[in-house]
């Protein structure tokens, strides 16, 4: 049965592609339109660790899952209000702003944790019954692209959706267009009269919103419980992915499958008993990035403004 | 464009917007100390002043960058609240920058419609049809989809004013808008203006070109630090008045300057041809000699090899072929610190990029690039002792007002960074100095200074290279007077020997056809 086994990893590894590639996704787009914003949130892996806490101590709360999105849109929006306060009004350093939120969430997620589900110097590792995969009818009885496409989480949908979706906000909307002028050159918008922080608020408590799902989708899709470093650095692949995508949704859309197909490979390889070092391809990713950034430098679309506080009348 | 229509009475000549006892305190300068101007519906009026004397912040404060510490602002005789460039805009007041506000990786159109649009849905069709009727009707050929970084500045420009027209506004305020320009480009400009206003359009232009003023405004109002001299009838006054208006004395509109004592070749240059790599400009087979004890002015429109020039000179970029000889030795693939150790003074044009760190010291500003020097350190230890007494030397010598010697530099004027440029370079008793633009942007007493140090270092011996954009200025430094064209000197002779109108068709690269209008 020699084919048949080969035939299920490769379908398994396709499957788990996206699978791997959903948070990633929902991070990235959202990152984008907080980047385009001109404000670099670097704060996405402490985001996404409170969004996966909050999403699983609502779920484990309440015993409803989409409660629990609802909370990790909530944790992940309140450290992206944070971010567009001291960022946008006060115009804090963005790097620093940035690090210093990713710490909040990472200590505050599991700070907060403990302090709920810990008894006695022991935490009970509490688990949800966590989301099912939504299968679309007929579509997913389709031999192998079914099981692919269309037999999997909601959010891995949703993560897909989100690549067009950002791409048409960004660039067929007012708002996009605005958003993306303030970017690129923040002084000429508020020269017409385009409002500069209500905008940059809306993208990166946006961002916070997304990272905080992706972070949910690995508490209540992905896996069923919280644990301490349960984004495992998704948050700076997914900061890594919007680089590599060259601040294009589309790109982003590639490179999150990218990864996500490289890390299934390794995954299953390392299952498989396959003698390879399986660090190598998971550096595979990052050299890529480098790679890409090194033949893009001089077409690339990066936000002119980024990380550049904006106050009005200094030229 | 706002509630205008119900006022629509109002005849030219009316008085539409007025600033009245305007005030505005930034910390350590009075910007506007009780400013009154009115302007006039469908005139063109000119604020003049020189650099620092107010124009721009009173500008700022008629387009709610700004807010007045005191004073208010009328718009048709009723107060007019401005607490953002929005409001000037609703109010029908419309505002270009001397620094473009142009998001570079955009398209024209999407430059244009930023702030315009009603609809969530971006929808550029009728913005796509106004622009293109807009440019036909002005013969303006520019592309909308064009991205607007890879414009010249000139159809920057254009961008600009039309981005600005398209909110449909009855006051255009323009900030030095010909700085940029060639001198066709400012007469096409004028021509325009001239059109618009004549359509309705009311126009403020802030310069602090006399020429401009004469040529343009119907009137003129004269700012100086601060304050507003008064305002007159263009019709009424001539350059000498309002120069001595703008700077508060009588102007000498020429420097004295005794007969050249020409030496030896102290800089030659011979068919250089460089390549465009860096957006700095190409040259063509370009060839120039100066001698110690001359100054040779090279004449250009901005953009025609002059930062090239500059650049092969000093070794900060090498020409393909071609040859340079500074003081007789080659220098056409020598790297600048060596070109300096020659005897080479350089005065950038750009003096806060190229010329000067902004978050040192003046002190360290002074010695920059001769720290080596054993003056000023032994073995990589900086002499602190000595540097001092060479700032403090320097200071008193060129009369650079900074409160002292440790004073962070970006906070002194430009006169006073020119100067500490000046000091630096001219330290060494150069053979060579290669100045591009050293007057730009300068107040006139500053510009004054500058010059007659140069005219100087030439009695003393030193041969000069001047760029500049100035035709006065090469008229009254120049010994000789080159143009520079498309990368190339496209003529070479003496001031006495030539007119301005000789000199600006060499400039235009066409020396057979008529300027037209001028």
């Amino acid at each position: 049965m020699e084919d048949f086994f080969t035939y299920s990893v490769i379908l398994g590894i396709f499957v788990a592609t996206f699978k791997i590639a959903t948070p990633l996704l929902i991070a990235a787009t959202g990152e984008l339109v907080a980047e385009s914003s001109g404000i670099l949130n670097l704060s996405l892996e402490g985001t996404m660790t409170l969004g996966a806490f909050t999403g699983f101590l609502v779920a484990n709360e309440t015993g409803n899952l989409w409660l629990g999105l609802v909370g990790a849109a909530v944790g992940g929006g309140a450290l992206g209000l944070l971010m567009a306060v001291m960022t946008a009004t006060v115009k804090v350093n963005q790097i620093v702003a940035g690090l210093a939120l990713n710490i909040l969430g990472l200590g505050g997620a599991f700070f907060w944790y403990r302090s709920v589900y810990e008894e006695g110097g022991a935490v009970a590792f509490p688990t949800v019954d966590r989301f099912q995969t939504a299968t679309v009818p007929l579509l997913s009885d389709i031999p192998a692209v079914g099981e692919v496409f269309f037999d999997q989480h909601w959010l891995t949908y949703f993560g897909v959706l989100m690549v067009p979706a950002t791409f048409i906000f960004l660039n067929r909307t007012k708002y996009g267009l605005e958003l993306r002028s303030i970017g690129h050159n923040p002084e000429a918008c508020d020269m017409r009269g385009v409002g500069i922080i209500s905008r940059q608020y809306t993208a990166v408590i946006y961002g916070g919103v997304m990272a905080g799902l992706g972070g949910a989708y690995l508490s209540l899709a992905g896996g069923n419980q919280f644990f301490d470093d349960i984004v495992a650095g998704r948050g700076w692949i997914a900061l890594a992915i919007v680089i590599f995508g060259n601040w294009r949704a589309s790109w982003i859309l590639g490179g999150s499958l990218l990864f996500g197909f490289l890390e299934a490979t390794q995954l299953s390889l390392q299952a498989s008993g396959v003698d390879l070092p399986y660090q190598l391809l998971l550096a595979l990713p990052f050299i890529l990035t480098i790679v890409a950034l090194v033949l893009n430098r001089s077409r690339s679309q990066v936000p002119l403004a980024l990380t550049i506080p904006y106050h009005r009348g200094e030229r | 464009m706002a509630d205008t229509d119900q006022s629509g009475a109002a005849a030219p000549g009316e008085n539409i917007l007025v600033a009245e006892e305007v005030t505005k305190v930034f910390p350590g300068v009075v910007a506007n100390d009780s400013v009154n101007v009115a302007i006039r519906r469908a005139e063109i009026h000119c604020l003049l002043g020189e650099n620092g004397a107010g124009k721009t912040t009173l500008a700022d404060i008629l387009y709610g960058v700004y807010q007045p510490d005191e004073g208010r602002v009328l718009l048709e005789g009723e107060p007019l609240e401005l607490n953002s460039p929005r409001d000037a805009i609703e109010a029908g007041i419309g505002m270009v920058h001397q620094h473009f506000e142009l998001v570079p990786p955009m398209s024209v159109i999407e430059n244009v419609v930023i702030g315009t649009q009603a609809k969530q849905w971006l929808d550029l069709t009728e913005a796509r049809r106004r622009l293109e009727e807009f440019f036909a009707d002005y013969d303006v050929e520019i592309d909308p989809d064009a991205e607007v970084g890879r414009l010249s500045v000139g159809e920057q420009q254009w961008v600009e004013i039309f981005k600005t027209l398209y909110f449909g506004v009855e006051i255009l305020i323009l900030d030095e808008p010909t700085a940029v320009l060639t001198p066709q480009g400012i007469d096409e400009l004028f021509r325009i203006l001239r059109r618009m206003r004549d359509e309705g359009l009311t126009i403020i232009l802030i310069t602090h070109k006399l020429k401009e003023v004469m040529d343009l405004s119907d009137r003129v109002t004269v700012l100086r630090r601060g304050k507003v001299v008064g305002t007159v009838d263009t019709a009424d006054v001539d350059q000498r008045d309002l120069a001595r208006m703008m700077v508060g004395r009588e102007v000498l509109m020429q420097a004295d300057k005794a007969a050249s004592n020409v030496g030896e070749p102290v800089l030659e240059v011979e068919e250089i041809h460089l390549e465009s790599d860096t957006g700095r400009g190409s040259l063509d087979g370009l060839s120039i000699t100066v001698g110690s004890g001359e100054i040779v002015g090279v004449a250009g429109v901005s953009g025609n090899g002059q930062n090239a020039l500059f650049d092969a000179v000093v070794g900060v970029r090498h020409p393909e072929t071609g040859s340079i000889r500074i003081t007789g030795q080659d220098t056409t693939e020598s790297a600048p610190h060596r070109i300096a150790t020659l005897g080479v003074a350089s005065v950038p044009a750009d003096r806060i990029a190229q010329g000067l760190m902004m978050d040192f010291s003046v002190k360290e500003n002074l010695v920059l690039g001769n720290q080596r020097e054993r003056q000023f350190s032994r073995a990589g230890i900086l002499n602190r002792g000595q540097i001092d007494a060479f700032a403090a030397e320097s200071i008193d010598t060129y009369e650079i007002k900074t409160p002292s010697a440790s004073q962070i530099t970006r906070t002194l004027s430009g006169g006073n960074l020119q100067k500490i440029i000046m000091a630096r370079e001219l330290s060494g008793q150069p053979q060579l100095i290669v100045a591009h633009q050293p007057t730009r942007g300068l107040d006139i007493a500053a510009t004054e200074y500058v010059r007659r140090r140069l005219i100087q270092e030439r009695d003393r011996g030193a041969g000069v290279l001047l760029m500049s954009e100035d035709l006065d200025e090469i008229f009254q430094l120049s010994d000789r007077i080159a143009v520079i064209y498309d990368g190339r000197i496209v003529a070479v002779t003496e001031p006495d020997a030539t007119t301005l109108e000789q000199i600006g068709m060499h400039m235009a690269g066409a020396s057979d056809t008529d300027r037209g209008s001028q």
